[in-house]
């Protein structure tokens, strides 16, 4: 059975494609989550600030992804269903707890979002003891595990995520002892650096060169340079934020040509592939935009499958 | 002396001083053996040392000095690994190797390489044109002027296979006692009492497979004859997507200093990009170096182009016990009830299983053996490898826990059960693969914390907040 649309990715881009297909009449659309429930990142962020480009609400991430599965209602959602290979024409491998299995579909929309650059990816220097952790991990250990990893990290990164992790150490009873960018200033629209410091007592160092990671089993300190002088910045954990990354592998292992810009699949201004089977919407393409914006863009990529379906008919 | 280890009563036949790769191996062949065995490891759990990094190669001994000792453990190790790959199951991905020569100098240096392979007994290497070389590296940069085949090399898990080792001479008797730090140690009525940090423990030999610390062990019974010189090797990891462009082991023509940096693929489906030598006087850590390690993804794409658009998915370091001396230094003290197994440096992996041959051979000569038991049936390892059938992929399976590396839900908690449980979150990795993939925990730090943080106290605290 081909069906008319398979979604890899029930976050806010795949999901808000979904609406849309179904609001449209589609009664086939299969989406793919590979996680045991859909709703994407924000199922893990427990502040507030969700859905106001798309539902003009002010809700937390959980509620968010909730509302996004329930606005979907009509398609499939299948979770734990993991995406293994992209075949030319719209087929897939896809492992779920049946098997592994051959799904085909008239156009297939990729959504797989963003994941932040580990400490590895940046080539950061020095040992490997544990206590290093991207911001997503930190805060679904916060938010989803009530588990803390450690009580006085430092945050390395001043893109606005790096003060996401603030808000959440500060729910969590952790207290950061610095935020060090390698940038000349901070990333993040003006007045952050400023909330950072007063509201949080959190000291922002610019301009730092890393030096190195210190500890054995766990971290111990970060080294920087910074004005020609090195220091030690104890701390018993570093939380790696920012600098997003589209989670594109099985699109780069794939027949899809790939923008070497971004990182992500290469598509044209209707969203389409290099396969014409084949679209892309969201973080997958350009990290990272705020999931509203995300959530739109799955929207007009659906509204152009659409076309495209109408005008293979 | 102090109370008696809380785990080790009575008096061993051998206490194996650590559990790397060499010591689960000489552990396994003693225990095989018929002989009591404690297997000490001053780490949280075993591979904690030189054995947690290398570049995961079994090699054939083709470059190795003609007629050391060295060469002759390589041969019998590589041997032995391979006959458990057939009966045992351990993994193995037959690569190859090329030795590429990229310079008039390295072209000229090939007929030396392949007449010391032969000379070494390595008899299948052969120098090869370009048009051959191209054929089996598609992906080799332009320039190359000639290769030399090494068609035996290959790649394994470097840490499954130490693992069986040591799950195998459990099965055969053996105790292993983690956490236990040896700090010294007297030898009275024809046996040791070594003190440890978790009380005393006595045998009647002592093999000292201590790795890194090895002159630091080996001063228990004598003046070390060999000092541990760390050198740090630093390896670059890129993500599975290069798997595709690299077939074989590509190795450089090695210079009089260094072997020099390999690209090969990993048994896990990575590519792997290293290692430095760097000498160091640190034992216990090894640092990153960031333009090192940019400096390895550059001469990965040097050797490979394709390589430049794969990203990193990992970069560590490790620390090879080398010592002043260029062979092993293995050698039985019969008066001191001692067998000395030190400065087993890179090429420990592939001739552990070689090296633990002669140290069982050594134990008979000079300290006699009782008779071989009947065999207790080998406990079998999970497979890790990529190229073989995983857990993930069984209809019925389990929730996917780290997507990057296809690991489950019921494979993590089977790594923290059983007669050796990984001992730390390290532990946790090698037996499992998970978060060592591209995201490096990003997705799955949270689940796996709450699978593993009950039996790996230490990691996460619990907090107070809402449900879940």
């Amino acid at each position: 059975m081909r069906r008319s649309v398979v979604i890899v990715g029930g976050g806010p881009a795949g999901l808000s494609a979904a609406r849309v297909l179904v609001a449209a009449g589609l009664r086939d659309v299969l989406v793919l989550e590979r996680n045991p429930g859909a709703g994407g990142v924000p199922r893990f962020c427990g502040h507030r600030g969700w859905g106001m480009l798309d539902f003009s609400r002010f809700w937390t991430g959980p509620g968010y992804a909730a509302r996004l599965v329930q606005s979907a209602a009509g398609a499939e959602i299948r979770t734990n269903a993991s995406v293994l290979a992209l075949h030319p024409g719209g087929e897939l491998d896809v492992s779920t707890q049946d098997g592994i299995e051959r799904v085909a579909a008239r156009a297939v929309l990729l959504a797989t979002g963003t994941r932040e650059a580990p400490r590895a990816a940046r080539l950061l220097p020095g040992t490997r003891p544990w206590g290093v952790l991207n911001t997503g991990a930190f805060q679904e250990m916060v938010h989803a595990g009530l588990m803390v990893p450690f009580r006085r990290p430092v945050i390395l990164g001043s893109e606005l995520v790096g003060f996401s992790a603030l808000l959440t150490a500060r729910h969590a009873g952790i207290r950061p002892v610095a935020m060090v960018e390698e940038g000349a200033r901070i990333r993040a629209p003006w007045p952050a650096g400023l909330v950072a410091r007063l509201a949080f007592g959190v000291p922002v160092i610019a301009g730092a060169r890393i030096l190195g990671i210190e500890g054995g089993a766990r971290v111990e300190a970060l080294r920087i340079a910074r004005g020609g002088r090195e220091e030690a910045i104890a701390c018993d954990g570093v939380i790696v934020s920012g600098r997003f990354l589209p989670d594109a592998a099985f699109a780069r292992a794939s027949h899809l040509g790939m923008d070497e810009i971004t990182g992500g699949p290469a598509v044209d201004a209707g969203w389409r592939c290099t396969d014409p089977a084949y679209f892309a919407a969201g973080n997958v393409l350009r990290p990272a935009r705020h999931s509203g914006a995300v959530a739109r863009e799955g929207m007009a990529a659906a509204r152009a499958i659409l076309r495209a379906l109408g005008a293979a008919r | 002396m102090t109370a008696p280890h809380p785990e080790a009563t009575g008096t061993f036949d051998v206490a194996v001083i650590g559990a790397g790769v060499v010591g689960c191996a000489v552990a396994r062949e003693f225990a095989l053996a018929g002989l009591r065995v404690a297997l000490v490891e001053r780490g949280a759990d075993i591979l904690s040392g030189a054995s947690k990094a290398n570049s995961a190669i079994l090699h054939t001994g083709f470059d190795a000095p003609t007629g050391s000792l060295e060469l002759a453990c390589m041969r019998e190790g590589a041997r032995r690994y391979r006959a458990m790959h057939e009966e045992a199951g351990l993994p193995l991905l037959e690569t190859g190797a090329l030795l590429a020569a990229w310079s008039e100098r390295d072209l000229a240096a090939l007929p030396g390489i392949v007449a010391q392979a032969h000379a070494n007994g390595v008899g299948d290497v052969r120098q090869v044109g370009v048009d051959e070389a191209r054929a089996i590296e598609p992906g080799l940069a332009p320039g190359l002027l000639g290769a030399v085949l090494v068609p035996g090399e290959a790649v394994v898990d470097p840490w499954s296979g130490p693992l069986a080792h040591a799950l195998d001479a459990i099965a055969q008797g053996a105790r292993v006692l983690r956490g236990t730090e040896v700090t010294g140690g007297r030898r009275e009525a024809g046996a040791w009492t070594l003190a440890t940090t978790r009380g005393a423990l006595r045998a009647r030999v002592v093999a000292n497979c201590a790795g890194l610390r090895g002159d630091l062990v080996e001063a228990i019974a004598r003046p070390s004859p060999f000092e541990i010189r760390p050198r740090k090797g630093q390896f670059v990891v890129l993500d599975k997507t290069a798997r595709r462009h690299v077939r074989s082991i590509v190795l450089p023509v090695p210079d009089a200093r260094t072997k020099g940096v390999l690209v090969c693929p990993t048994i896990f489906g990575n590519v792997l990009v290293g290692p430095t030598a760097e000498e160091q006087q640190d034992r216990e850590r090894a640092a990153l170096d960031a333009e090192v390690l940019a400096g390895l993804v550059a001469q990965g794409s040097r050797i490979l182009p394709a390589l430049a658009a794969e990203p990193v998915t990992a970069a560590y370091a490790g620390l090879r016990p080398a010592t002043q001396h260029k062979d092993y230094a293995i050698e039985a003290l019969r008066e001191d009830g001692w067998i000395s197994i030190g400065g087993i440096r890179s090429t420990g992996l592939t001739a552990s299983l070689g090296i633990a041959a002669h140290a069982l051979h050594l134990h008979a000569e000079h300290f006699g053996l009782p008779p071989r038991p009947p065999r207790v049936a080998a406990p079998r390892v999970p497979n890790l490898a990529e190229h073989l059938p995983r857990p993930w992929m069984r209809p019925g399976r389990d929730e996917i826990v780290c997507h990057c590396e296809g690991v489950t839900r019921a494979e993590i908690a089977a790594a923290l059960e059983g007669p050796l449980p990984a001992g730390d979150i390290g532990g946790l990795r090698r037996r499992t693969r998970c978060m060592l993939g591209r995201c490096q925990g990003f997705h799955c730090a949270r689940r796996v914390m709450e699978i593993a943080a009950p039996s790996l106290p230490g990691l996460v605290e619990a907090i107070a907040g809402e449900g879940r």
